[in-house]
């Protein structure tokens, strides 16, 4: 099941395209990584499954239905820009900001106790949002995102601006909301975020979507067949099947080699090869890093 | 529905919780009343008498001027070099001196004072002199004194509105102050509450909050919300500001009243100045018996609820229509120093229609008061200077039909050109861009 299903929208400003027929699923219960360069078309996704932009061409579809005024309560978003009233109280703010996405003010007023302990910032109540660090403005924003309990919550950049021990801490909510059955949209350049928390991928290049599906088989699909060795000894006489793409010398008198199989062979069949020649210290294949991946897709498609 | 209510609330109560609200609000009424007491103290308190001497050689003087309870006037015998002398060193206030032959040369005439001789003592000396020298001219050219004293008829006429309602006394005088502060109040609201929704929503787009909230709400509604908001805030201060005012003049003058002998001639001299300071001088002044009195009567004779009832529209309509286009110059630049080039066009007609109102004063029923005060960017001020004095119907009507569809244009107008705007960071805006944003589906 699908909580958001994109089908085929474009979206068009006076001067550009900023979506070309994009169609994407996210899987419901899914941390979903949006990802592209700047200026790629992520945003303009992200404002239209927000209404705050309608698309052009295409429609979406939310939890089965076509997208309308009744999901908005449903959504949290936190966008890359942050922003909140500098001169209203951080109480007197969350309220509002809960109310306008649906909540009674005592129900807002409920959950905020439980996120003002959760996080410890009960002293920060009465206190005016411009004399707040970015750090604890960050963190009073992701409360606003995520106290009305949205079933889909998209973070443009969740990480930016925390220090490692905060940003742990948001990693965290993010990992026990997705336990309680949210689905996250992430959109970000930090690969190793997406590395870490994404379940399915979506790349968008050039208002083009590129490359979609779920993590692992992204990888799988992006696989070289090449396995690391790391050893002592010479590596001659190796048979034509592996071809030998690099050796690098490490220090301590190891070396390190690259080597590509060819079809249908087991890396079985290279470590068989290689036993008798040389002492090995590793071995492991090279699983292609999101990184890599989103460099290669990216530089794939031609300029222009 | 909800969020638009929403919306005006946080927009109300951010701005009437406000320090500098509060303080505007009770220190305007206070410095009204503390300045009106003044003035009051000071028509009061200045009880001294001046003098002024007088050297008359043509000798045609001798009886003309004549004492009041604020002047006392001196003959002096002497030449002008001694008087002149001996001037320094007197208690008096002023020095006239009329020549041999003032009838030929009236220009010659001349006051010293030790400081500056105030208008009003310039004005009332010169008119006896005038009025001499005219009688004496008219007796040489035949014409008796008896005559002369004939043909002085006081006309004091009454302006008298005919309507439906019968007839009724008007005063032109009262309209005037009404209808121009009016006016002015009309004028400074537009300006005051107009741009504090620019900057509220300048604010909203260089905080980048907007994003969020927009993600709940929608542009337009957000847009409405700010602007009722900050109108209900405009509402609120009148209100408090009229209450407030009203309690502490009478309060003031009750405190007062007490010090002051009833029809005091200082008192009446001040009011017959102001009255005849007014453009349209009306009242006559010489007979007035009673000046509160006949004041309080002339407010009384214009129609008081229309004069409220419209003054709440157009005080409204005008701000609406305005505030709209305001808003709209919020939304399209990135920070309060960009929004100078788009405030030109908005400001102008506002403050053509502050300058029309100074001739549709004195011309409550010609072409450009009738078509300044329909036309929507104008009517807003320009009606509320005619009302008091009286407008038919049917114009009322159709002025207030078409600033209700004025106010429309421009929140349609503005709408489209704020929901572009806001989400458009970095980026100079020419006109013409503004003109493309309206199109955009």
């Amino acid at each position: 099941m699908n909580i958001i299903e994109v089908r085929n929208v474009t979206k068009e400003y006076s001067n550009h395209v900023a979506l070309d027929d994009v169609s994407i699923s996210i899987p419901k219960g899914s941390i979903f990584g949006l990802l592209g360069p700047n200026g790629a078309g992520k945003t303009s996704l992200i404002r239209i499954i927000n209404q705050i932009t309608g698309p052009d061409k295409g429609q979406i579809l939310f939890d089965g239905e076509i997208l309308n005024a009744s999901h908005i309560s449903r959504i949290g978003y936190l966008p890359e820009e942050r922003g909140l009233y500098k001169k209203m109280k951080v109480g007197e703010q969350l309220l509002y900001l809960a109310q306008l996405k649906g909540l009674s003010q005592k129900q807002a007023m409920e959950k905020l106790k439980i996120w003002f302990v959760k996080f410890d910032i009960k002293t920060w109540w009465d206190k005016s949002v411009s004399d707040l660090s970015k750090g604890m403005q960050q963190k009073v924003q992701f409360v606003s995102t995520v106290l009305h309990e949205p079933d889909l919550i998209i973070l443009d950049e969740p990480f930016s601006g925390f220090d490692p021990i905060n940003a742990n801490l948001i990693r965290d909510e993010i990992l026990e909301l997705k336990q309680k059955g949210c689905t996250i949209i992430f959109s970000t350049h930090r690969m190793e975020t997406v590395e870490e928390l994404c379940d399915n991928i979506a790349l968008i290049h050039k208002s083009k979507k590129v490359l979609d599906g779920p993590k692992k088989e992204i990888k799988e699909q992006f696989k070289t067949h090449t396995y690391f060795v790391e050893y002592k000894g010479e590596l001659d006489g190796l048979e034509n099947t592996f071809e030998i793409l690099d050796e690098k010398e490490l220090e301590s008198g190891y070396k390190r080699t690259n080597i590509h199989l060819g079809q249908n062979i087991s890396p079985n069949e290279l470590l068989t090869s290689l036993l008798p020649k040389v002492e090995i210290r590793s071995f492991g294949e090279n699983i292609p890093s999101m990184s890599d991946i989103f460099m290669r897709s990216v530089n794939e498609v031609p300029e222009g | 529905m909800r969020n638009i209510f929403l919306v005006i609330k946080r927009e109300y109560l951010v701005r009437v919780k406000k320090k500098s609200f509060l303080i505007m609000t009770l220190l305007a009424p206070l410095l009204f009343v503390g300045f009106y007491a003044v003035v009051i103290w000071v028509a009061i308190g200045s009880v001294d008498t001046k003098t002024v001497q007088v050297l008359d050689e043509s000798g045609l003087f001798k009886k003309e001027f004549k004492d009041s309870e604020t002047l006392k006037f001196v003959y002096l015998d002497a030449s002008l070099d001694s008087a002149k002398a001996r001037f320094k060193g007197s208690e008096a206030n002023a020095l006239v001196f009329i020549p041999k032959n003032v009838i030929n040369e009236p220009k010659s005439v001349r006051i010293y004072a030790a400081k500056n001789v105030s208008m009003d003592l310039k004005s009332d000396i010169e008119k006896v002199i005038e009025k001499q020298i005219e009688d004496i001219k008219l007796s040489a050219a035949g014409i008796t004194h008896q005559i002369l004293e004939d043909s002085r008829v006081n006309v004091t006429s009454e302006t008298i509105s005919l309507s439906d309602e019968g007839e009724k006394t008007s005063s032109s005088g009262a309209a005037t102050v009404i209808g121009g502060i009016c006016a002015f109040l009309i004028y400074m609201s537009v300006f005051i509450y107009g741009t504090q929704v620019m900057r509220g929503i300048t604010e909203e787009k260089t905080s980048r909050i907007v994003e969020v909230i927009i993600s709940s709400v929608k542009p337009f509604d957000l847009m409405l919300g700010k602007i009722i908001g900050v109108a209900l805030v405009g509402l609120t201060q009148f209100v408090l500001w009229i209450f407030l005012t009203a309690a502490l003049t009478s309060a003031t003058s009750a405190a007062l009243s007490s010090q002051m002998p009833k029809d005091s001639p200082q008192m009446k001299q001040e009011m017959k100045k102001i009255q005849d300071g007014m453009p349209n001088r009306q009242m006559p002044g010489g007979t007035v018996e009673n000046p509160i009195a006949e004041v309080l009567g002339a407010v009384n004779s214009l129609n008081i609820p229309l004069i409220i009832g419209c003054f709440l529209f157009y005080y409204l309509g005008g701000y609406l229509l305005y505030s709209a286009l305001f808003g709209a110059v919020g939304a399209a630049v990135d920070n309060d120093a960009d929004t100078q080039q788009f405030m030109l066009p908005i400001t102008l007609p506002i403050i053509f229609s502050f300058v029309f109102a100074q001739f549709v004063l004195r011309d409550p029923d010609g072409n450009l008061a009738f078509w300044t005060s329909i036309i929507p960017f104008t009517s807003p001020i320009i009606m509320m200077v005619r009302i008091p004095f009286g407008v038919p119907a049917w114009e009322i009507a159709l002025s207030m039909v078409l600033l209700v569809l004025g106010f429309m244009g421009t929140t349609w107008l503005a709408a489209r050109i704020y929901r572009v705007g806001i989400l458009m960071y970095g980026k100079k805006v020419s006109y013409k861009e503004l003109a493309k944003w309206i199109f955009y589906k």
